[in-house]
């Protein structure tokens, strides 16, 4: 219920910029950096000690990685699979903080993750260990 | 029987489709039977394709607790897709609050132990983001030995933002992880590097100790960076040309940490910075976002004279830049530094106020707060032009910062006092509303003290009120003027301004005009009758100015009819003082009070009618008396504070208050409710718009008969679904004869709008009786709660 509350208000807030504005803006302890991409905005909340501008660019990356994954990537990708996209998440970052910094590890990550998924559901043997 | 579900895509699809909430719903509750039904006695091979679906409900913000068991089941299954699906379900269903996520604990050791490297990714992954700290203190063991021994630089990698976590949770924890830091620095791989220096930035923060051990990291931290910044960057890692700026910022970061207080540490990062400094390519963003954290780190350390201008010199740059972005996080820079560096910011200062005109809001107002910061002496005058230029244009939550920093600067730095009135005068003007309450006093009291500005300001503000009387502190600091100094007004002699043929009809008509306007605050109709009043020495004609106050002597307002009474009152019996005490006021002690010691002769008694009235004390009946005995000599502790120190909202702060909504008569027909040998008590009826459920009561007791009435009380019922609220009556006796009335206000809430009802109760001594009266009120109009 906090959660449906947070939500909506930072919605709100954010939908309320007008296209000009800058990308950032305070919300409670916290500062928000969006960006948005056709219809799309991504939200991120960091604190009061961290970089706006790398934070622009983290939300960027993670746009590309998912435009590289899905081959120009729309809303209904995303929509339709919206598991994919947390799992590409979680191989970009981990805890909060940035954990690979090169689009092709994730990607590969991925990859070798998806291929574990089909092999498995297709009673294959196992891939071998040192796939990353 | 069982309806076939459906699959995942197909739901999406029609939960899209669906045109109503209601239509939503229904097909999420229907597909929620079917999972729960599912999850009881299906296939359990299909089990992660309906969590999956669970999943999606559960963004849409509905419902799905029932999932939270599957989510182990799941995690406890061998197949990577159930894992996969399983701890993803958990990372979004399981929380601190539910005592279920425990049960995951056991889960997630085995596969750190037993799992393939996927798998442990999946694991690390979960436990950092939902793990509390007591799945933390139990898995802790497991992270280190990852930390020390793991091979694979994928798992590795994770398994570093794992241990950040986890000391989140529980600081305790920390000491596991400092041991393994320094060995993990020397990784190439940049995910690692990421993670460790992201870990021992949580260490340092921590502890004072662990910031001492990793000082001497300083000069290899020095080495990465250099390498990455100098050597030809590989693609795989680089944004437009900067290698790899997350890894960038990163250490920047933590060289802030390590830095910062410690002369050694910053000497040690001085070369670097500055290289970093002007070889970062600035024509993108993440350059732009590197060379931000450098002036940020350089700020922060014991950098050198130079290295902080250069510094400096690269916020003003990013000012200019085109990028909205850029410029407000060069603003937000610029604020924290102006405190430390001062003259250095000053020379940003026009692009600054440049800012100000920026369409975006979050712009212009750190613009605003810097631009205030800014203003000193030697720029006051045009920095006070520019931000009066602003306070007229910018949006309305800006207005109130905006005035009061004018305010503020102008006190600190005036060159004139002819200046600062009028600067004072156009802040009022332009934005009267917002001002705060004190600035009305400032303002009479930097008149006051400006004997050679009378003339001028008098003018000024009389011209000025004649145009426009709704900005309420304006028409108040207008109104004490026009009192003060009305026979300068009338004079016409005047060096600064083109003197106007002012009537003493024009300036009484404006008097009337803002004390019988609906946009006067009570405060703001205190000050005007007053200076009505004071009038009445300084010009001929008196008869309108009597007619006036003794109109004012059945307000409703009762701050209004004090004030009134007692003039009109001075008019008849203590006419031959009345000079005496309308004479112009002596400047008082700023802030304080504290009467000047001069001020404690007789010159005190236009203080007391200057004062207003204290928060809860309705006005005693007996303050007539005080007038002679102040004139008596007798020296007076007034608590009153003079007028000058008095918030304008005052006058009548008293929460139960409200502003007189219309001047006499009431809409509402009074009604006489008791008459018992000459008392009489009576009941007039305010229903004040905007507040519908509200009424109000002033009920006035008077005695025609030959006995003081004393010891008066009286008090009311009203029926249970309204709420009443008494204020304290004006006093407890009514002499013989008397011609000042007790008057009480009731406050009556009739949130139903249902029918009044009201009892009173009254016991008082009269002709050496106690009386005693119960009655319901009859015969009360419908107005008062229809």
């Amino acid at each position: 219920k906090e959660k449906k509350k947070i939500t909506r208000e930072l919605v709100q807030t954010v939908l309320a910029r007008k296209p000009k504005m800058c990308s950032f803006l305070e919300w409670r302890d916290l500062k928000i950096v969006y960006k948005r991409y056709a219809s799309l905005y991504f939200c991120c909340a960091i604190e009061d000690q961290d970089n706006e501008l790398i934070t622009l660019e983290i939300i960027h990356r993670y746009v590309e990685l998912l435009d590289k994954y899905f081959g120009s990537v729309c809303e209904l990708d995303i929509i339709f699979n919206f598991e994919k996209a947390y799992f590409i998440l979680d191989e970009f970052l981990l805890g909060g903080e940035v954990q690979e910094t090169s689009k092709k590890n994730v990607l590969k990550a991925i990859e070798q993750a998806d291929l574990l998924q089909e092999s498995q559901n297709e009673e294959w043997g196992g891939l071998s260990e040192d796939i990353l | 029987m069982m309806v076939p579900s459906l699959k995942l895509p197909d739901l999406i699809q029609e939960i899209r489709g669906a045109k109503t909430q209601a239509q939503e719903r229904e097909v999420i509750q229907k597909e929620c039977a079917y999972i729960r039904a599912s999850f009881r006695d299906g296939d359990p091979l299909q089990r992660h394709r309906q969590l999956a679906k669970l999943l999606y409900v559960h963004m849409l913000g509905y419902p799905a607790h029932f999932g939270q068991m599957e989510c182990l089941k799941l995690i406890a299954s061998p197949r990577f897709t159930d894992k996969r699906v399983g701890y993803l379900g958990a990372m979004l269903l399981l929380d601190e609050r539910h005592d279920a996520h425990l049960l995951i604990t056991n889960s997630i050791k085995n596969d750190l132990s037993q799992g393939s490297q996927p798998v442990r990714g999946l694991a690390l992954c979960t436990l950092s983001t939902m793990g509390s700290a007591e799945m933390c203190r139990n898995l802790a063991t497991e992270v280190e030995r990852l930390l020390l021994q793991e091979s694979s630089s994928y798992v590795l990698k994770k398994a570093i933002l794992t241990a950040v976590h986890m000391i989140r949770k529980d600081p305790e924890l920390a000491s596991i992880f400092l041991p393994p830091c320094s060995k993990l620095l020397h990784e190439c791989h940049h995910g690692i590097l990421l993670g460790t220096i992201t870990l021992i930035m949580e260490l340092c923060e921590r502890s004072p100790v662990a910031l001492r051990h990793f000082r001497k990291v300083v000069p290899q931290l020095v080495q990465i960076l250099r390498t990455l910044v100098t050597t030809g960057c590989s693609t795989e890692h680089s944004i437009s040309g900067v290698s790899d700026p997350f890894l960038q910022v990163k250490i920047l970061h933590l060289l802030r940490i390590l830095g910062r207080n410690h002369e050694e540490s910053s000497e040690t990062m001085n070369d670097l910075l500055a290289q970093v400094a002007t070889n970062t390519d600035t024509s993108r963003n993440a350059g732009n976002a590197v060379l931000f954290e450098t002036v940020l780190t350089i700020m922060d350390i014991h950098s050198a004279a130079g290295l902080r201008v250069l510094a400096v010199n690269i916020l003003g740059r990013f000012l200019l830049n085109n990028d909205k972005n850029i410029r407000y996080v060069a603003l937000t820079s610029l604020l924290r530094l102006v405190q430390s560096d001062h003259s250095a910011v000053q020379r940003h200062r026009p692009t600054v106020v440049e800012c100000l005109q920026d369409t975006d809001a979050s712009l212009s107002r750190r613009a605003l707060e810097l631009s205030l910061t800014l203003v000193n002496s030697s720029n006051v005058r045009t920095m006070t032009q520019e931000l009066q230029t602003f306070l007229e244009t910018c949006p309305i939550d800006l207005r109130a910062d905006c005035a009061s920093g004018i305010l503020l600067a102008a006190e600190r730095f005036a060159p004139t006092k002819r200046w600062h009135i009028d600067t004072i005068l156009h802040v009022l003007t332009t934005a009267g509303a917002h001002v705060q309450d004190d600035a009305v006093a400032n303002l009479t009291q930097l008149i006051g003290g400006a004997q050679e500005l009378h003339a001028y300001s008098v003018r000024r503000l009389y011209t000025a009120l004649a145009k426009d009387i709704s900005q309420q502190p304006f028409v108040q600091v207008a109104a004490w003027c026009i009192g003060e100094y009305g026979d300068l007004l009338l004079e016409g002699s005047c060096e600064e301004t083109e003197p106007p043929q002012v009537e003493e009809e024009e300036v009484l008509a404006l008097l009337e005009k803002v004390l019988q306007s609906h946009m006067s605050l009570p405060a703001t109709r205190g000050y005007a009758i007053t200076a009505l009043m004071k009038l009445s020495t300084r010009f001929q004609d008196n008869n309108r100015i009597r007619q006036v106050v003794s109109i004012y002597g059945s307000c409703v307002d009762v701050e209004l009819q004090q004030r009134a009474v007692e003039y009109s009152t001075l008019f008849r019996k203590y006419d031959h003082m009345r000079a005496a005490i309308l004479e112009k006021m002596p400047l008082v002690e700023r802030g304080g009070p504290q009467v000047d010691e001069e001020a404690k002769e007789s010159k005190e008694v236009p203080q007391l009618l200057e004062a207003t009235v204290p928060d809860t004390a309705e006005p005693q009946a007996t303050k007539l008396l005080d007038l002679l005995d102040l004139l008596d000599g007798m020296s007076r502790d007034s608590q009153h504070p003079v007028s000058l120190d008095s918030t304008p909202g005052n006058a009548l702060v008293h929460p139960l208050d409200l502003p007189c909504a219309t001047p006499p008569p009431a809409s509402i027909p009074n009604l006489k409710v008791f008459e018992r040998e000459g008392v009489q008590l009576n009941l007039s009826f305010t229903r004040p718009p905007g507040a519908p459920a509200l009424l109000l009561v002033t009920v006035t007791t008077t005695n025609s008969s030959g006995g003081d009435v004393t010891h008066f009380i009286c008090q009311a019922a009203v029926p249970k679904s309204f709420q009443l609220q008494l204020q304290a009556p004006s006093g407890d006796t009514v002499p013989a004869q008397g011609d000042l009335p007790i008057t009480q206000i009731f406050r009556i809430l009739n949130p139903n709008k249902a029918p009044l009802r009201l009892k009173l109760r009254l016991t008082y001594n009269h002709f050496g009786q106690e009386v005693q009266e119960i009655f319901e009120v009859n015969n009360l109009p419908v107005e008062t709660w229809q």
